[in-house]
């Protein structure tokens, strides 16, 4: 019984996909991501950016920089595991060097000394390390809040900020607080960027979930993705004529 | 040093010297030929150093900045590559002024980006990769990363191709993201759903809107 609810459901959003003309195939919720796309857009507007603009109105960049450090020494330990995990030896060792010279000589992290060492900063996830491993992404996703991904993701950031050492820190009020300071910095860092987007776009959601997908692929093969076979809906033969030769 | 040197080298050498001035300005083709690392380094360089010395720039004012830009950095733009490569297949089906008006638009909606995202980096750190490519390779990436404390540095690749009017940017990745590629979607929602003029009235729309909280400034 219940079943059959569900798969009338389902149909009844495939029908009303159907009936808006061809769909991306990368994106077959699009629908629904729309919605949580423009209710991220409104916490955004009304809460994230605000707080980030005053944030970075009052506090110096000098300062800016040290949060950003300390935050980024946190996070690479397990940017340096995922390293492992992905077989990159030298660079998870590279990774926890920094941890271990940014968390002493640094200063609890304030300082990134590990890169003027030339040990420099790398970007890891699991979501990435399941890309290595073979893993597609999966059907795009908006999440709330957390916004853009995509199934692989999805299940990426929920290890990510499951095993983030943030977690263990207690009292919970002040755990909450630096929840706070880090999302606060992270969004600053963003506002140029998040202007720029939309300046450059003609439809946010679609440029937006482009850009993702294609960062992300970017991400996984660190910089140097195999050549695409453009999963085109205008069938991308004589679009692949258009491209150069890499 | 140049006092011991015999009067006949000198000489020689002074007239060698005329003889390249000579060549130099009967034969321009020699200032395209900057490999195309050293173009985007020198252009680079010489846009930040002139907004960092225009206190205008500096206080937002985007129209003298766009200026500078059309100036110095357009002419090593190929804009209707561009154009042609976001548009993929339904380029082939515009007309020749259908074409003229896209790229003309995309240009000026791309040189606003582009004048957006310098004013908000000008003041970071800049690292330029020396270029990996074979010399008679005439398709390259020039690849620059901008660097900030506490994270991993941006990678920006230009991709170029060589002309004959000097090396020309068709493509620029940054942080891994096409921006010819990513309009891609976007320009064949709007083509499918409203034809090509369809698409040259939203660009221009965007366009103008665009002109207004900048007049604000």
């Amino acid at each position: 019984m219940k079943s059959r609810i569900v798969c009338a459901a389902l149909a009844a959003a495939l029908a009303g996909c159907a009936s808006t003309g061809e769909r991306d195939p990368r994106d077959p919720f699009e629908p629904l991501n729309r919605g949580i796309y423009s209710f991220n857009d409104k916490v955004d507007t009304v809460i994230a950016q605000p707080v980030a603009r005053a944030y970075r109105a009052v506090v110096p960049g000098e300062i800016r920089d040290r949060v950003r450090n300390f935050f980024g020494n946190i996070g690479d330990f397990f940017i340096g595991v995922n390293n492992f995990l992905q077989g990159k030896f030298e660079d998870g060792v590279s990774d926890w060097a920094r941890v271990a010279f940014n968390s002493t000589v640094g200063l609890f992290g304030i300082h990134d000394i590990a890169t003027d060492m030339g040990y420099e900063k790398h970007n890891e996830d699991f979501g990435q390390t399941f890309g290595r491993w073979g893993a597609g992404p999966g059907p795009y996703l908006v999440l709330p809040i957390i916004g853009s991904s995509d199934v692989r993701d999805g299940i990426g950031t929920g290890i990510d900020l499951y095993v983030d050492p943030l977690g263990e820190v207690r009292p919970y009020h002040l755990q909450y607080a630096l929840w706070a300071l880090r999302f606060t910095q992270l969004r600053a860092d963003l506002l140029d960027a998040s202007r720029i987007l939309e300046e450059a776009a003609l439809d946010k959601y679609v440029f937006q979930r482009d850009a993702y997908l294609q960062r992300r692929r970017s991400l996984i093969y660190d910089g140097h993705p195999p050549r695409e076979r453009e999963p085109d809906e205008d069938k991308g033969a004589e679009d692949d004529k258009d491209k150069k030769p890499r | 040093m140049k006092t011991r040197e015999p009067k006949m080298t000198r000489t020689r050498s002074l007239a060698s010297v005329a003889l390249l001035g000579l060549l130099l300005a009967v034969v321009p083709v020699r200032a395209q030929e900057v490999a195309p690392d050293q173009l985007v380094k020198t252009v680079t360089l010489e846009v930040i150093d002139l907004i960092a010395k225009d206190k205008e720039i500096q206080s937002g004012n985007r129209a003298k900045l766009i200026e500078l830009i059309d100036a110095k950095v357009l002419p090593h733009f190929n804009f209707t590559a561009m154009t042609a490569l976001a548009l993929g297949q339904s380029w082939n089906k515009a007309t020749p002024d259908q074409k003229k008006r896209l790229t003309e638009e995309f240009r000026t909606l791309l040189v606003r980006t582009y004048a957006s995202a310098l004013a908000a980096y000008s003041e970071q750190k800049f690292d330029f990769r020396p270029l990996r490519a074979k010399p008679d390779e005439t398709d390259v990436t020039v690849q620059v990363r901008v660097l900030q404390s506490g994270a991993q540095p941006v990678p920006i690749d230009y991709s170029m191709e060589k002309t004959a009017a000097g090396w020309k940017v068709y493509d620029v990745m940054v942080a891994g993201v096409s921006l010819v590629a990513n309009y891609r979607t976007e320009f064949n929602n709007v083509v499918r759903e409203s034809g090509i003029e369809g698409l040259i009235k939203n660009l221009n729309a965007k366009n103008r809107v665009l002109v207004a909280p900048a007049a604000k400034k």
